[in-house]
């Protein structure tokens, strides 16, 4: 298909199954092409303009932050008010360069100095000054505290997409995504997925060109500027897809999924309150995830208490009687939020991330859980905490819940502790499962099989050692499963192997009987099961 | 130590105690500081050839004064004498918190 002057067709990896057809959009296809250079004037202020929004928001961090991380941005905050320095870039300006070309390369000179240095200590300046160079151009760009000017059902095409960049895309006329790098066990094709959004993933070099572009999550193929011959052919599968979804939905409406005469419960899965208004949500048993770190970073602040049981209760209500499991915020590894998660970590991934941030920061968790106290006597809610490595800290979060719990019940404030467990995802919880006094227990197999495997799931070229059949993995499994078994205590799946047919028998043959996948793929998943049962194949 | 030059222009020179040399922290002590004065103020590693703005941080960052060199300071104008005692207090008591 490869050839001519149109109809350009590119393969990648398959991380979210879909189709799009819109127009092209590349979102940062290198130093030039993205935006477009003014006039001297023009570009003089664009770059004032941004470096007094980065200076701000670099403030803002430092306040929040503290400590030594208050002290790095500092050197930020400083380096932005040296004169010196910024009036050389200004010069440069004036001399005929683009806002973002000055920029750049005023701090690529002053990295490489930096790098060049025998001192260890001078060398680390170096990602500092490469965090500044990036939030600049970002916002240059328009990409930070700006929405993406993005037309709704676009294709849009990076090198590789953070997820607070995917969440500031509007996704709700459809629209795809496909990235040249980046990984199907991303942390946005995870996103992608949940929204049903299609994305492809591994598509190497793509030329500058494209006005319209066809995307087929499923044959992992983007096809620019297509012809009649290939829009006639995409559509076509895209009406197999469709015709396939809809024999799938109609067991959707049938009774529970059954296997081996047991019942399996089915969840789901929800990023945001939004989610819920997915046609197939309404056919889960409940809901077995709902994460909650929309809410950092859906202002651009910190949520308030309000706002955070207004999302809450809304899913309480949609639920009715059905329960609901919110997960406390899990940020940090791959999902920073400026002014909650740490700066500067060298690690983190292994780092101060999930429970252990909240932990740290009681002034953030507290404000959740006194939002999410209040919600529990609005229907069957469950609260799990994420990224929990020892007993103790389950405790230590019980601990401060009851507090919170109690000082609103002696306010006069309708609230109550609700059922508290965990997400399995980090192996020494797995293996000392029966130490924790849990009500139930999720096991986070996204995260698990990054710690047990040892491979960064954002790392393409590990994609072939993230094998979630892997016996280790599957014996974690297996052992949680068994003790929940045996305590009479619920355990559930909710990471991407539950929404993987392929993992399903594996799974039913580890113990699990609860899975919790995305409304996306609820379908699939009861069919699979369905077929299962019924001695035949995968669905 | 402060010395009186001219009519204008005051110096001093200190030694830096600072553990790690002239590093991010000190340096944006150092140009916090200066920045509060009007004169204007230049600073050196002993013996070097060049004077360095004090209020530019990363001109100070790239002096890569090392601990236990002495750092010279002139200042000129309105507030001088003043500025050039600060910044002398300031790297001499190893830039205490608090001090800028």
């Amino acid at each position: 298909m490869q050839g001519g002057a149109t109809g350009l067709a590119y393969r990648g990896r398959t991380a979210s199954i879909g189709f799009a057809h819109g127009p092209f959009v590349r979102v940062d296809a290198g130093t030039n092409g993205e935006r477009v250079a003014g006039t001297l004037v023009e570009e003089a202020l664009a770059l004032r303009s941004a470096i007094d929004v980065a200076s701000g928001q670099i403030a803002e961090l430092a306040t929040i932050a503290g400590g030594e991380a208050a002290q790095i941005l500092e050197f930020q905050v400083a380096l932005l008010e040296d004169e010196d320095f910024i009036e050389a870039i200004f010069a440069s300006i004036g001399e005929g360069s683009s806002a973002d070309v000055a920029w750049r390369s005023a701090l690529d000179e002053q990295i490489a100095d930096y790098n060049s240095a025998e001192d260890e200590y001078l060398k680390a300046r170096s990602s500092d000054l490469a965090d500044l160079r990036d939030r600049v151009i970002n916002i240059l760009r328009g990409g930070e505290g700006q929405v993406l000017k993005i037309p709704s059902g676009a294709v849009v095409c990076a090198d590789d997409l953070p997820p607070s960049r995917f969440l500031e895309i509007d996704w709700s006329s459809g629209g795809g995504l496909a990235l040249l790098r980046g990984s199907p066990t991303s942390h946005v094709a995870m996103l992608a997925r949940a929204r049903g959004i299609p994305m492809v993933v591994q598509l190497g070099a793509i030329p500058e060109i494209g006005a319209t572009a066809l995307l087929d999550g499923e044959s992992a193929m983007l096809e620019l500027d297509p012809n009649a011959e290939q829009v006639r052919l995409f559509e076509k599968r895209r009406e197999n897809h469709r015709k396939s979804r809809a024999s799938a939905r109609a067991i959707l409406r049938r009774p529970t999924a059954s296997w081996r005469g047991e019942r399996i419960k089915l969840f789901i899965n929800i990023q945001r309150v939004d989610d819920l208004d997915h046609a197939d949500a309404q056919y889960a048993d409940g809901i077995g995830l709902m994460r909650t770190e929309f809410l950092l970073t859906e202002r651009g602040r910190l949520p308030d208490e309000e706002a955070q049981f207004a999302a809450y209760d809304a899913v309480l209500r949609w639920a009715d009687r059905r329960p609901v499991t919110i997960r406390t915020f899990d940020a940090g590894g791959d999902k920073p939020v400026p002014g909650f998660t740490l700066d500067g970590e060298a690690n983190p991934f292994l780092g101060v991330r999930g429970l252990r941030l909240c932990l740290a920061r009681p002034d953030v968790f507290t404000v959740q859980l006194r939002a999410l106290a209040r919600a529990a006597v609005r229907g069957n809610l469950k609260v799990m905490f994420p990224m929990v490595t020892s007993a103790d800290e389950l405790e230590a979060g019980r601990k401060l819940f009851a507090e919170i719990v109690q000082r609103l019940q002696l306010d006069g404030i309708d609230a109550m502790l609700p059922e508290l467990g965990i997400m399995v995802e980090v192996p020494a919880a797995a293996l000392a499962i029966a130490s924790f006094k849990a009500s139930f227990f999720s096991i986070g197999s996204n995260d698990l099989a990054q710690y047990v495997l040892a491979c960064d799931r954002s790392n393409g070229a590990l994609a072939p050692l993230m094998d979630p059949l892997h016996p280790a993995l599957l014996e974690l499994i297996a052992r949680t499963a068994e003790h929940g078994r045996r305590a009479g205590i619920s355990v559930s799946l909710c990471g991407d192997m539950a929404s993987d047919p392929r993992c399903l028998p594996a799974l039913l043959n580890c113990g699990l009987r609860e899975l919790s996948v995305n409304a996306s793929a609820l379908a699939q998943i009861k069919r699979t099961i369905d077929r299962l049962s019924n001695g035949g194949g995968l669905g | 130590m402060l010395d009186r030059a001219d009519g204008q222009t005051f110096i001093g020179n200190v030694r830096l105690v600072h553990a790690v040399g002239m590093h991010a922290r000190p340096a944006v002590k150092l140009t916090k500081l200066a920045k509060k004065f009007e004169a204007q103020i230049f600073v050196r590693v002993a013996g070097a050839a060049e004077w360095i703005n004090a209020k530019s941080v990363a001109k100070i960052m790239a002096m890569r004064a090392a601990h236990g060199s002495t750092i010279e300071i002139k200042a000129s104008g309105s507030d001088a004498e003043a500025a050039v005692a600060a910044l002398v207090d300031l790297i001499a008591t190893d830039f205490p918190d608090g001090a800028s």
